[in-house]
């Protein structure tokens, strides 16, 4: 028995072969290669206007000629705490977190859903649900949320004709988050915002809650923990990492939003419009900066109590 | 598999099935598991012995049938309800918590103060070895120490039934082996009932009282190591558990007089010299080396004779050397064949 010659030819050394051998052989130069273009990127145009805005917080306005004075100083951050700016950090961190846990309350059980129970074309159609809203105008869908809300709209028609009239003007009574109707009040705020909100909380919930491994919730159950149990001792715990990153979503994005304040809801302002009316019509921008840096504190603060309390533990 | 013993029975499983759809995993169980023992359910993957276990565990509700628990029904009994525990394949810790507080999980669960748990928490860490590691997570552990962990999380509860899920089957070799030991001795240190899953017939053999052998859902034999290797019932047990050579009815018929299939273990078949004397009694065949296996202690010879091929095990260092395409002789008992059932 003869054992078979093979006669390939081996592949033809190329220009992009060459490239290969010569990246493979530096492994620095390659990785340096990759970063570079990100690199740029986030140091330059990213970070870097970044820092330019925090710099400009330094700064403080002439009050009467409107002009910048460019010597670092902390007085605009200190006109932050005067009672009608300090009042718009407190009212615009109080929505933010409302949007948040009714966020959070409302995604759970659609990310469970799609973790533990849908499969096939179940997920497909739930990855299209939570995703289609995405894909319209941020501004269609805030008007469309003021049509629905407004006094004669959608919802205050419904709830008429359902003889639920006296409920709705109940609800609209209520101190604080009541208003004239739900569209000029604080809860059609909080909807439009928990509308908006909701994939960027649903998603990592659910990333989350996927790679919980099945076995987990059997050795549970095997231990004698009922389903109640389970939860909070076992899928809870592990899928706080997603809970805090949609939360990080939600909370930032409603800190920061000036568009659905303006168009929905009182006319007391939100952190967002602030910055947005002192860097433009005011031309203050040292205090509109100042705001800027406002929602990047309390963000850090906010993620340093996350990790203190081991949210990140199970990552 | 129809007598029912009159002593109290750990798991009795009657007529049970469990079906997928179409597919029968289990397919009409009858079994017995009496106290103390150490059962192994042996089998190829899907043959429907991982189903059995998840039945018992809970994990499963059967389709048909009853099992009972020392002697009470768990039919619509949820796993978290019966006094069985677990030790899964993956061994399935708790990620988020150190290792003392995945072996207190249970104990926690039940309502048992700090204190007390972790008291016994860390004896039964003792009982595995690993005492000093119990401010680990799981992550930081290796493949056998994690195994040892959910041991101990599931014998601190000290369930009536240990349920093992393929439990030496991510580890290597050396491992296994020591493994292996130490839970033979383990259970019998504690007496619990050990019921385990493996498709590793040396696994099932070395540890296991008895052992069950499954194949497409059904229980093909029952017995202790010995009779299952030395008497198996069928063509499948004889082929599966330790390999053997199934021998046709009409070289049988050949050679003993009798009828049916028989199995031929290699390790009773000796190979001499085709010109060495005839011994009395033995059954002679005359062969061709076809191909030679070195094993370590043994070596795998295939011999090509007349009627079919036989594999010999014989010992590596025994007798003259060969090499393939000698003629030689096949030589055994004729109580080394031992007729099966069915065909």
């Amino acid at each position: 028995m003869t054992a078979a010659v093979f006669d390939i030819d081996a592949p033809r050394d190329g220009l992009l072969r060459r490239v290969s051998d010569v990246l493979l052989a530096r492994r620095g130069f390659y990785l340096l290669l990759l970063l570079l273009p990100p690199l740029l990127w986030l140091g330059v145009v990213y970070l870097g206007s970044l820092f330019a805005l925090l710099a400009e917080s330094l700064f403080s306005i002439d009050d009467f000629s409107g002009v910048i004075i460019r010597q670092p100083t902390l007085a605009t951050f200190a006109q932050l705490l005067q009672p009608a700016n300090f009042d718009v950090i407190v009212r615009t961190i109080a929505i933010a977190t409302t949007v948040t846990i009714l966020a959070v309350i409302v995604a759970f059980p659609i990310a469970y859903y799609a973790a533990r129970y849908a499969r096939g074309r179940m997920k497909a159609a739930f990855y299209l649900l939570v995703m289609m809203p995405l894909w319209s105008s941020y501004l269609v869908k805030i008007y469309a949320w003021k049509l629905l809300l407004a006094k004669e709209g959608a919802i205050g028609w419904t709830m008429n004709e359902a003889g639920a009239g006296s409920l709705l003007d109940a609800v609209l009574a209520l101190p604080v988050i009541g208003g004239p109707s739900l569209s000029t009040s604080y809860i059609g705020m909080v909807l439009v915002f928990l509308y908006l909100w909701i994939p960027f909380m649903v998603l990592p919930v659910q990333a989350a809650l996927e790679r919980v491994p099945v076995s987990l919730i059997e050795a549970s159950g095997d231990l004698g923990a009922a389903p109640g149990q389970t939860f909070r001792t076992v899928i809870l715990p592990l899928a706080l990492p997603g809970v805090v990153a949609g939360a990080i979503f939600t909370f930032s994005l409603t800190l920061g939003d000036y568009i659905v304040p303006e168009i929905v809801g009182p006319s007391s302002l939100i952190l967002g419009q602030v910055v947005y009316i002192q860097q433009g019509t005011a031309g203050n921008i040292p205090l509109a900066a100042a705001f800027a840096v406002v929602p990047i504190v309390i963000m850090g603060f906010l993620l340093t109590v996350a990790k203190r309390i081991g949210a990140f533990d199970a990552l | 598999m129809a007598t029912i013993p009159e002593a109290p029975v750990a798991v009795s499983f009657r007529g049970v099935e469990r079906h997928y759809g179409q597919v029968h995993a289990v397919d009409g169980v009858d079994l017995d598991i009496a106290p103390g023992e150490f059962f192994a359910m042996l089998g190829p993957s899907g043959s429907g012995k991982t189903t059995c276990l998840r039945l018992i565990a809970g994990f499963e509700q059967p389709t048909a049938g009853r099992i009972r628990i020392f002697g009470e029904e768990v039919e619509g009994v949820p796993a978290y309800r019966r006094p069985v525990n677990t030790v899964f394949q993956d061994y399935a810790l708790f990620p988020h918590m150190n290792v003392l507080d995945n072996v207190c999980y249970g104990l926690r669960i039940r309502g048992m103060a700090r204190g007390e748990r972790e008291k016994l928490g860390r004896d039964a860490l003792g009982l595995v070895k690993l005492s000093r590691m119990e401010a680990r997570k799981p992550g930081q552990l290796s493949g056998g120490q994690r195994q040892r962990v959910a041991l101990a999380r599931a014998l601190v509860l000290r369930p009536k039934v240990l349920l093992l899920d393929e439990p030496l089957g991510a580890l290597d070799l050396k491992l296994r082996e020591e493994m292996q030991g130490e839970l033979k001795s383990l259970h019998k240190t504690i007496g619990l009932t050990f019921v385990f899953v493996t498709h590793d017939q040396g696994e099932a053999l070395s540890m296991a009282d008895r052992v069950a052998v499954f194949n497409n859902g059904r229980i093909v034999q029952v017995g202790a190591p010995e009779d299952i290797y030395e008497r198996p019932r069928v063509r499948f047990v004889a082929d599966f558990v330790g390999g053997s050579n199934i021998v046709e009815p009409d070289l049988v018929r050949a050679w003993t007089g009798k009828a049916g299939v028989a199995s031929l273990r290699p390790e009773k078949i000796a190979v001499v010299p085709n010109d060495a004397e005839s011994r009395a009694g033995a059954i002679e065949v005359d062969g061709t080396v076809a191909q030679i296996l070195y094993q370590g202690p043994v070596k795998r010879i295939e011999l090509a004779t007349a009627g079919s091929v036989l594999v010999a095990a014989i010992p590596a260092t025994a007798g003259p050397p060969l090499s393939e395409g000698d003629r030689v002789r096949a030589v055994f008992a004729a109580s080394a064949l031992h007729i099966m059932e069915g065909q």
